[in-house]
């Protein structure tokens, strides 16, 4: 009988084992793929020049701008948003009611499709504020796409801080500002740091919330303000594979931009990934 | 400026900023509603919910949404058969079996999954996978709602698991000892101790993944085929409410019927993943008041 059971527990672990080896065998599968067939198109001049001869030479550095800009954007809207809100739920604990409602629509929020944001965004910036298919735009909408991702990361950083240290700074008279200005965010920072960057890997992927809102196929130069339409790297991958007139030729420059945009982002969440793990020790 | 003041002006810059979240979704509400509403003075909401025809462009247009809305069931029920057993499995075993070391490792590994852009997803479901299914199951075309499933499964994967793992963590320690203390092998404590105390949770992430797989859009538009028919097998191209909307958002002029319709999908999308995430969330709090943690 002992023995049975073992033998049972020995099948089930080892099915166990199977399923998280097949997920990480498609994670292993798709970087492979990607990157051995992407190699060939990766040189100096993909990287820097703008595109040639109907997007079937040249670079995609207009893309890969492009995809900076946009990023770079939707922090700097949803970073102060973010930061705010985590510090009000956290250091200013509002009443239960307040902080429920709060949470569900940061919940809600998190769990909207991406393309209903493209649709908002498109519906509210590009038209109902005239900013037009532009970087502004589209960094707006990124900036709603990732705002949960912020606050959640802020949120759990404050959270790790310990309460003691926010009562030995009130004790010797500081303020409830100065407290969190003084203690609490520069202890938290790095926390906070982690979800930023977290939050720029999944803003650089992101192409649904764009395809409205800021992405153009092709351009012959560089955005000249935040009012330009912008080429974007996600997008540019899903329009070479279903826009134009040659596709052989695109399908290796997509291969390109996938390599790019993959190890862009496998790089960026994995930092952040790593160091977030040190600092929750691993059970976190 | 006096202390007290400015400790006023900043609790209340936090406060407003506090509520953008909520702004924004009821936003998203407003502009769906307002936009998507229009739609119903030309065609009637069962018509529009149950009309087995999609031919937004055609003279005189159909806008019948049942074939899209199938699509995504049929796809998200699919990815279902491989987020769940992958998502729960790598759960439980990362959270039950691994070791410190190994879990040190493999759980990194699965955010990094999670952290592939969809569009990278959509790419790999058609270079690598279109051709493969192809040619093992002899289709006239790879873009088939099998496919879509099987990107999309892969894709909520991560999700359904590290919420899982959440779940596990629920489960008090001293469930676990008692279990072994009765003499229970690591085995039978998994199966009849902390996979029933963990049950509801472990429903949660699930409901989440799907959640996540109904949303998703560019793999469904890049893999799914498009073809707007009534989906009737898993090897026929479907097209998804997400994918039509994001094909056709483009051509549709602005203020038009075409572009009504698409925002009352969104409409319906939006309160699918809704009511999901609410079920989900509800379904949470009473977890784990069950298992004595605070709501």
């Amino acid at each position: 009988m002992k023995k049975n059971n073992d033998i049972i527990q020995q099948i089930g672990f080892s099915i166990l084992f199977f399923c998280i080896i097949i997920t990480l065998f498609f994670l292993g599968l798709i970087i492979f793929f990607i990157s051995i067939r992407g190699m060939s198109v990766i040189s100096w001049e993909f990287l820097t020049q703008v595109p040639k001869s109907s997007m079937t030479q040249g670079g995609v550095a207009p893309a890969i701008v492009g995809t900076f800009y946009l990023t770079l954007g939707a922090i700097l809207f949803a970073l102060p948003l973010g930061l705010a809100c985590a510090i009000y739920l956290c250091e200013y604990t509002p009443k239960g009611f307040v902080v429920n409602l709060i949470r569900v629509s940061i919940n809600n929020l998190a769990g909207v499709p991406s393309v209903v944001f493209g649709l908002f965004g498109l519906a509210v910036f590009v038209n109902f504020f005239g900013f037009g298919v532009s970087i502004l735009s589209g960094s707006l909408t990124l900036g709603i796409v990732i705002l949960p991702l912020i606050i959640s990361s802020t949120q759990e950083a404050l959270m790790a801080v310990p309460q003691s240290i926010r009562e030995a700074s009130l004790s010797l008279g500081a303020t409830k500002w100065e407290t969190i200005k003084n203690i609490v965010l520069p202890t938290a920072l790095p926390g906070i740091l982690t979800g930023v960057i977290l939050s720029i890997g999944r803003a650089a992927g992101e192409t649904a919330p764009i395809l409205f809102t800021a992405a153009a196929f092709y351009m012959r130069g560089y955005p000249k303000s935040i009012f330009s339409e912008v080429m974007a790297l996600p997008y540019h991958i899903y329009a070479l594979m279903t826009e134009g007139a040659h596709p052989d030729k695109q399908r290796a420059i997509a291969y390109g931009c996938s390599l790019i945009l993959l190890w862009l982002v496998l790089l960026i969440s994995g930092f952040a990934i790593f160091i977030r793990q040190r600092q929750r020790g691993v059970h976190g | 400026m006096h202390p007290r003041i400015k400790e006023k002006i900043y609790k209340w810059i936090f406060t407003v900023f506090a509520f953008s979240s909520l702004v924004f979704l009821l936003g998203i509400i407003i502009v769906l509603f307002k936009e998507g509403l229009p739609i119903f003075q030309k065609v009637s909401f069962s018509k529009f919910i149950f009309g087995k025809t999609w031919y937004p462009t055609y003279d005189p247009p159909e806008f019948g949404i049942l074939p899209l809305i199938l699509a995504s069931v049929w796809v998200t029920v699919g990815a279902i058969f491989i987020c769940v057993p992958l998502g729960v499995g790598s759960a439980l075993y990362l959270h039950e079996i691994a070791g410190y070391k190994q879990r040190a490792i493999l759980k990194p590994l699965i955010e990094l999954l999670a952290s592939i852009p969809s569009v990278v997803y959509g790419f790999f479901g058609m270079m690598i996978l279109t051709p493969f299914l192809q040619n093992i199951f002899n289709l006239p075309t790879g873009l088939t709602a099998l496919n879509a499933s099987i990107i999309l499964g892969i894709m909520a994967t991560p999700t359904v698991c590290s919420l899982a793992d959440d779940a596990l963590n629920y489960v008090p320690k001293a469930f676990r000892e008692a279990s072994f203390a009765v003499g229970a092998n690591r085995w039978q404590t998994l199966t009849k101790v902390v996979i029933p105390a963990a049950g509801s949770g472990i429903s949660t992430a699930i409901i989440l993944g799907m959640s996540r797989a109904i949303g998703e859009t560019m793999t469904v538009l890049m893999v799914a085929g498009g073809a707007s028919a009534i989906p009737k097998s898993f090897f026929q191209p479907v097209r998804p409410m997400t994918a039509a909307i994001a094909a056709e958002m483009g051509e549709a002029p602005m203020g038009g019927d075409h572009y009504h319709a698409l925002f009352a999908i969104a409409l319906v999308l939006f309160l699918i993943t809704f009511v999901f995430n609410i079920i989900a969330e509800i379904i949470s709090r009473r977890y784990r008041i069950k298992l004595g943690l605070s709501g």
